[in-house]
């Protein structure tokens, strides 16, 4: 520190202390954010700490984030969440979907204090609800995978059968069958977000029963690992780039960028406009991303999901438009029909063509 | 359904790579135990010994000095948790648990530059002529070499344990610790020997996951496997071939329930996963008949 800073925050300080006021620090808005895994998985959680790092690049000296990780969802997260309210924090980012019960009762009990709760549906005055439309960057590797599979065995390793996983699933299998009409798709629910080692067990179970192009809706880097060991194998980035294995295995990733959505709500709440709602940014608002496609992607393979980013993001193409039947062959969207936020939100079923069933 | 899908061989020799961190975590625990010592801090040997496995094979390129550092590093938390449940008498259990949770928060920390790099490659022991054998091939003889050495230090603790004097005198500090000193037998010594070696055979077990099995850093990469471990030497009553059968019953339902889903079997996906660990209780509950031994978890002071 320089010394003339250093007298003028000590002048300063006194002052403030003369006048009887709260010291700097209490100015602050303090923001929490609680994380479901560590920030050092490589995927989900990394990227929202990354958000909350736009957040203090952003604002600099008027925000003061604190921030805890591997938080397990459930009764727990809601001492947490006191534990953060407590300490002064005015507004609290919960970053999983299944810290939603303990984020309503918290906010419950601290009116005061403004929650958002990620991916979940339950609002309240003081909560809102943020999402990202993976489904728009889960439609660009859909494709992208059925160009790229020889054995047309495409497999999924899903982490929890909520309307966020199903999506990508139907949205991924739907774009993949387009381009390529043999594809059949293998899902296993590995009832974690975050199990190394239980991923590379899915991962490979996959691959030794002929599936050749993994898509994963869990956070770890494992599965990229099993599949480089493997060979022929192509998997994509998840949450975060993963770019350690471009450009091959990884093909090409969704990252999520929740920065500027962070970084708006913070906002709000330093001049006093932040209100509870509902927020699901896609491509077009720049949460969703596809990071690079690697050159092992044929050119006009990657010309044509280069299309479909292009019209997502402009609004001229919606992934979930009609026709559209469900697995029992019932109809879902008629022709040209498109989806409902509302539709999306609760989707609890798999489309035509997919086989297995949705666990309960 | 298509169970055609499942090959037989792949899934054994995949099992029996999948339940190897269990394995090795709970034969270390195994023998901790029979010295009398309950140590809860398994998980956290495992996960130190997982970075500690990585950094070393990462600057070094080699993984076998990756496994050396592993051992070491797991070796040295242990050592922690002997010089104060046996130096300073501290309680076992909540000594036990701090060490977990100080070894997930350490691994963390040395773990920070690493997140993301890609381990060294660890080569299969590729058996010439055996390996080439059908069906036993596969499964026996193309595996990597800490496959081999789980089932070899199996079968070594267990020839310790029953077949050596060492081993008797060992289980006699397990069994009754003032017995064992007034027969002039150092009970403190050997029961800190017995911590260091759980604790190196934690750590090696924590990097078969970093190193071979994911490998690549990330925290909490054991995710549970340490618990799981500890419970199997609870559940196989004490026992070295016990533990083996349920390390593989363990690892073999998780790999082969993964396997049905691939498959598209009609039953639902919550029983698939809730398998390995229902499977493991109910047979190893079946064959019990395991009795703790007498004086596990006291402390001992020489002057009592």
């Amino acid at each position: 520190m320089k010394r003339r800073t250093l007298l003028a925050s000590g002048a300063s300080a006194a002052t403030l202390a003369m006048l009887g006021m709260p010291a700097r620090a209490q100015d602050k808005l303090k923001v929490g954010f609680v994380y479901v895994g560590p920030i050092g998985d490589g995927g989900w959680t990394f990227q929202h700490d990354q958000g909350r790092l736009d957040v203090v690049e952003a604002f600099g000296d008027q925000v003061e984030t604190i921030y805890q990780e591997s938080v397990p969802e459930g009764a727990d997260a809601v001492r947490v969440l006191q534990q953060m309210a407590l300490q002064g924090c005015k507004l609290i980012f919960t970053t999983s979907f299944g810290y939603m019960d303990a984020t309503i009762e918290a906010a419950a009990q601290f009116p005061d204090v403004k929650f958002e709760h990620a991916t979940g549906f339950k609002t309240a005055d003081n909560v809102s609800v943020y999402d990202a439309r993976f489904y728009e960057g889960r439609a660009v590797i859909g494709t992208i995978a059925g160009r790229m599979t020889k054995s047309n065995k495409i497999g999924y390793i899903a982490s929890f059968p909520i309307p966020e996983v199903i999506q990508g699933i139907n949205s991924s299998f739907m774009h993949a069958k387009k381009v390529n009409p043999d594809v059949e798709m293998v899902v296993i629910w590995a009832y974690t977000w975050f199990d190394p080692a239980k991923e590379a067990e899915a991962a490979k179970a996959m691959i030794d029963q002929g599936v050749d192009v993994i898509l994963q809706h869990t956070d770890s880097t494992a599965p990229q690992a099993a599949a480089q060991e493997a060979g022929n194998v192509y998997t994509f980035g998840q949450a975060s780039d993963m770019a350690a294995f471009a450009p091959k295995p990884r093909l090409a990733s969704i990252i999520d960028n929740w920065g500027p959505y962070y970084v708006k709500r913070v906002g709000e709440v330093l001049d006093g406009t932040w209100t509870s709602g509902h927020s699901w940014g896609g491509m077009a608002e720049g949460e969703v991303v596809i990071g690079t496609i690697s050159d092992e992607v044929p050119a006009e393979v990657k010309a044509e999901a280069e299309a479909m980013i292009a019209a997502i993001t402009d609004g001229s193409y919606h992934p979930f438009t009609g026709p559209i039947n469900k697995q029992d062959g019932s109809v879902f969207l008629a022709d040209g029909e498109v989806a409902t936020d509302e539709q999306l939100i609760s989707m609890n079923f798999y489309v035509e063509g997919m086989s297995g069933d949705i666990p309960s | 359904m298509d169970l055609s899908a499942i090959n037989p061989v792949l899934l054994i020799a995949a099992l029996i790579a999948a339940s190897t961190p269990i394995l090795l975590a709970g034969i270390g625990e195994l023998v901790v135990e029979r010295a009398g010592v309950l140590n809860l801090g398994v998980e956290g040997m495992m996960i130190t010994g997982a970075i500690c496995g990585f950094i070393a094979a990462h600057a070094t390129g080699s993984a076998s000095v990756g496994f050396l550092g592993a051992a070491v590093g797991g070796a040295g938390l242990a050592l922690i948790f002997a010089v104060l449940s046996q130096y300073l008498l501290t309680n076992q259990v909540p000594t036990g648990l701090g060490l977990t949770l100080f070894g997930l928060g350490l691994s963390s920390l040395l773990g920070q530059d690493y997140a993301g790099i890609k381990a060294p490659t660890v080569s299969k022991i590729d058996v010439p002529l055996l390996s080439d054998i059908p069906v036993l091939g596969p499964i026996l003889f193309n595996q990597d070499p800490i496959v081999y050495l789980g089932i070899g230090m199996t079968v070594a603790v267990w020839w310790f344990l029953y077949r050596s004097r060492r081993g008797l005198i060992l289980r006699a500090v397990g069994e009754n610790h003032e017995a064992a000193h007034a027969l002039g037998y150092k009970v403190r010594l050997i029961r800190v020997g017995a911590i260091v070696f759980g604790g190196a055979c934690a750590g090696l077990g924590g990097s078969y996951l970093s190193l071979v099995r994911v490998p690549i850093w990330t925290d909490g990469i054991t995710a549970g496997y340490g618990w799981i471990a500890l419970a199997i030497v609870v559940f196989a009553g004490w026992r070295p071939y016990r533990l083996m059968l349920g390390a593989y019953l363990f690892g073999g339902v998780t790999v082969l329930q993964l396997n049905l889903q691939a498959a598209n079997v009609p039953i639902p996906a919550e029983y698939l996963s809730m398998s390995p660990y229902v499977a493991t209780i109910l047979v190893l509950v079946l064959m019990s008949s395991g009795r703790a031994p007498g004086s596990l978890g006291r402390a001992f002071h020489a002057s009592t």
